[in-house]
Formats: structure tokens, C-alpha cells, sequence
């Protein structure tokens, strides 16, 4: 169960207002999916939310407890580009996770430990449908290739939190349709909270149980930086995914 | 085939240069025939020195390289371990990141009254000499690379769990390795020019040593082989490190 809140939630850069008064709270195993203007502060709230940014006012509560200020394990990330580690094959790239956090002091595993976690690696490589290319590169992947592996990537240190930064804005619209078919399927088996930031409204309704909208209420022609965006729309999408 | 067109034409400008010139005067020793070049290389490469029952050829061949081979080890760790330090923590490369940068800008060979007056005329001032110039370039070059690596990168690394000592270990150290490698080539040829200087200065053998020791006789039959083989060798090296890199590291060339 993971419940996330937001409380009186503010985030200036110097002079400038991005967000104000961001209020949200986000039950368990949500699809949040968030959409706005460019600048509206999608991507900083975002990054407030991985521990990157810290918020000017106001806090992010996880099951009631404060945000640790530095990203971590309970939250994956999925950016749009250069998640993946470009000296790592495929399935190193996916063990990765297993490895750093069995193995403290060499961040890697041999034997026994290294089969017990190729056992759990394995079929999820498949369920990305990435098995055939498991000793490749990064760099010798197709684009859609690549997002599946950052996210089977995340998902297999099972986050409670997912965070998809535009994960396909840069990917063909022909792939798009079996990339949210994927998100949809491990969404559903890992019983995560994932939030999404995109561009494309349609993809928001349809992945989505709750969409946000971030937007400016207020605008002072004069000063336009004095006043931040927050969440204007906050729709639930009456749980048709869960159901299906 | 149209590379090798260049040398044939500078081997033939020179053979047709030394042929008139020997017409001239058949003393002439400043385009020696390639008979007397062939001469000088198998006297001092097949036949023992007189004096010393040495074959200097590989004595001065043997002691460079092993000048070059200690000091540019020596460069690369000293260049690996704080490029890294100084990519990676961002005080460490607030305090001696300027501090580098201006050691960088010293010229060695001005320095190296300073070193022979200190460590003597032995190996360590020369091996020296070649670190001071060669270490800080490769410490920028890596601090800068490992710096440049997307920071995308380290937080997802970060989401995966990874503390600072493993991010270094399984993120940063692996991608800079191949960069290590390009470093070391670039810096072969700056690294050669001090061996020589050093060597050309205070030595008893060496590639370097030689070259100056017969310019007093104006021996062009030994110079010119040995100029011809330091360059061969110094290909060779850049050869053999591009080569290990293709083989090492197969993921930074598809990039």
C-alpha cells in the first residue's frame, strides 16, 4: 500500500514562481498521469518527487513519512533519453539493480547469488520482449528497444514509485501502441504507483486512473514570473485500467 | 594503395638528392647512400660495440622504452585515480581543479634544470620529466570526461540504489577506461619529444642519447634509422593501444 501526499507544496527559483500551493493526495496502485503547458512545472514537480530538487515550501509525504532528499530505491525513473548505462549488455544493464543492492562493496554478483538473480531477471527480459538481444549494447538498440529495457530496468527493484519523465515522446507512433500495452501489464503484476509526465493528452486518458493538469490560475502581464503553476483539473479516470 | 604514394615519393626525392650529391663528392655525409645506411644499422644493430661489447642499437631501444613504458604507467594511474576524484566530487574539483590546470600549463622542459639539480642525472628525473608533462593532461582529459557523463545517468544509477563508492565503481571507472586509452594515444607523441629532450641532455644510452652523441660526427647513416625507427616504435605503440581498445572495449565504438 503506498500512499503519496502533497502538502502546501511551493517551488521557486530565485524570483521566479514555478508551482504554488500544489495540494494532492494519491492512493494506492494509481496510474497518475500529468499534463501542461511547457514550463508549467510538470517535469520540476517530477523531479521534486525523485529528490532532486528540493521543494521551497511545503513537503511530500510517502505512506506518511517525509522524502528523503536524495533519489533512492523505493522510486524509479524512467527519463525520456540516456537512462541506460551504455558499457553494460542488455541483461547486465537489468542485473545491475539486483547487484548494487546485494552487493555493497563490489556491486556485483557470482555464482549462486548471480543465478538466484538471473532467475528473477530472466523472465522479466522476456516480458519486455528483449531475450533475443539480452548480449547486445545499448547503443545497438532501436529507441523503443531501449525505453523497454529502462523500464524492465526500474521495475525489477521493485519501486513503489515508478516516474516516467515522457518516456515515449521520442519514440515512433507506431511503437507507442505496444510500449503502453507493456507499462499497462507491469503496472498491473508489480502493483506499483506510477506517475507520468506527457505531452500527448490522448495517451494521458488513456493510460491513466487520475489525470493532473498543471496550469497557471493567475498571470500578471507585467510580471510573469510572480505567479506559479498548479494543479487546475485533477480528474479521476474512474478506474477503468484497474477493471480491465 | 594511394597511402602508400606519399612515402614512395619522399624515398625517391631523397634517393635521387643523395645519388647527386655522392656524384659530387663522394665524402658527402649529409645524404648518405642507402648501402651506407644499411651499413651503419647492421653495425650497430648485429655486431657488438668495441668498447662496451654491447649491441646499441637494442641497448638504447631497450633503455627508452623502458623509460616511456614506467613513466606513461605511472601517468595513467596518477591520471585515472585523481581524474576520477576530481570528476566525480565536486569539492575536491572546486579545491584542486585550478591548481591542476595551471601544473598543466608549466613547461616540463623548464623544469627540468630543477629536476636533475634535485633528483640527480639518474632514471627518476627523467621518468619524472615525462609524468610532469604528460599526468596532468590525462587527469584534465579524464575529470573532464567523467564530468561529461549524463546525469540522467548517475540518478538512475542512484534509483537503482547505488551508493557513491559503487557509482564509481560500476558507472563512472567503466566508462572512463576507453577514454584512458585515447588519453594515453594522444599524449605518446609529447611524451616521446621529453624522453628525448632527456635523454638528448644527461644520459649513457637511450634513442634519444644516441641521436645526439653522433651529430657531433655528423653521422646521417645513424641518425636518419634511428629517427625512422622511434617513429615505427611510436606507431607501434598507438597501433597496439588502439587495437586494445577495439578488443577491450567493444560498447564505446558503436556509440
Amino acid at each position: 500500500m503506498t500512499q503519496v501526499t502533497v502538502k502546501h507544496l511551493w517551488k521557486e527559483f530565485g524570483t521566479q514562481v514555478v508551482l504554488e500551493n500544489v495540494n494532492l493526495h494519491i492512493g494506492d496502485h494509481e496510474f497518475v498521469t500529468i499534463v501542461g503547458a511547457s514550463g508549467c512545472g510538470k517535469t520540476t514537480f517530477l523531479k521534486m518527487l525523485l529528490g532532486v530538487e528540493v521543494p521551497s515550501r511545503g513537503e511530500f509525504l510517502i505512506d506518511g513519512e517525509r522524502l528523503s532528499s536524495e533519489p533512492g530505491s523505493d522510486r524509479g525513473i524512467v527519463f525520456q533519453r540516456y537512462s541506460l548505462f551504455p558499457h553494460l549488455t542488455v541483461l547486465e544493464n537489468l542485473l545491475l539493480g539486483l547487484e548494487l543492492r546485494s552487493a555493497p562493496l563490489l556491486g556485483r554478483l557470482f555464482g549462486a547469488r548471480r543465478r538466484r538473480a538471473l532467475e528473477k531477471a530472466l523472465p522479466l527480459l522476456e516480458a519486455v520482449g528483449l531475450h533475443s538481444a539480452a548480449d547486445k549494447y545499448p547503443a545497438q538498440l532501436s529507441g523503443g528497444m531501449q525505453q523497454r529495457l529502462s523500464i524492465a530496468q526500474s521495475v525489477i527493484c521493485e519501486p513503489k514509485i515508478l516516474l516516467l519523465d515522457e518516456p515515449f515522446g521520442a519514440l515512433d507512433p507506431g511503437i507507442t501502441a505496444d510500449m503502453h500495452a507493456l507499462i499497462l501489464q507491469l503496472w498491473n503484476t508489480h502493483k506499483m504507483t506510477i506517475f507520468m509526465v506527457t505531452h500527448d493528452l490522448k495517451e494521458s486518458f488513456l493510460l491513466g486512473t487520475r489525470l493532473l493538469v498543471f496550469d497557471k490560475v493567475r498571470l500578471d502581464p507585467q510580471a510573469p514570473e510572480a505567479f506559479g503553476a498548479t494543479i487546475t483539473f485533477n480528474i479521476p479516470l474512474k478506474g477503468r485500467r484497474r477493471s480491465s | 594503395m594511394l597511402s602508400i604514394l606519399p612515402f614512395v615519393l619522399v624515398v625517391s626525392t631523397y634517393l635521387f638528392y643523395s645519388h647527386a650529391r655522392l656524384i659530387d663528392n663522394p665524402g658527402d655525409k649529409l645524404l648518405p647512400a642507402p648501402a651506407t645506411i644499411a651499413a651503419a644499422i647492421h653495425r650497430l644493430a648485429f655486431e657488438e660495440d668495441e668498447r662496451s661489447g654491447e649491441y646499441l642499437w637494442w641497448t638504447d631501444t631497450g633503455a627508452s622504452l623502458q623509460r616511456l613504458g614506467i613513466a606513461l604507467a605511472i601517468s595513467a594511474v596518477i591520471g585515472l585515480s585523481m581524474g576520477l576524484a576530481i570528476g566525480v566530487l565536486p569539492y575536491l574539483r572546486a579545491a584542486i581543479a585550478p591548481f591542476v590546470a595551471a601544473l598543466s600549463l608549466i613547461p616540463p622542459l623548464a623544469i627540468l634544470p630543477i629536476l636533475f639539480i634535485v633528483v640527480g642525472l639518474g632514471e627518476v628525473a627523467k621518468i619524472t620529466l615525462i609524468v610532469i608533462g604528460v599526468a596532468p593532461v590525462i587527469v584534465r582529459d579524464l575529470a573532464m570526461r567523467a564530468a561529461e557523463l549524463p546525469n540522467e545517468q548517475i540518478i538512475k544509477a542512484q534509483t537503482l540504489g547505488a551508493s557513491t563508492w559503487q557509482l564509481v565503481l560500476r558507472v563512472v571507472l567503466p566508462q572512463l577506461w576507453p577514454r584512458l586509452i585515447d588519453a594515453l594515444r594522444l599524449c605518446l607523441g609529447s611524451a616521446w619529444l621529453f624522453l628525448i629532450a632527456a635523454e638528448a641532455i644527461a644520459s649513457t644510452e637511450g634513442l634519444g642519447y644516441r641521436i645526439f652523441l653522433v651529430r657531433r660526427y655528423l653521422a646521417m647513416d645513424v641518425i636518419l634509422p634511428y629517427v625512422a625507427w622511434i617513429t615505427l616504435l611510436a606507431f607501434s605503440m598507438d597501433w597496439v593501444l588502439k587495437v586494445l581498445r577495439a578488443k577491450l572495449f567493444a560498447w564505446a565504438d558503436s556509440n
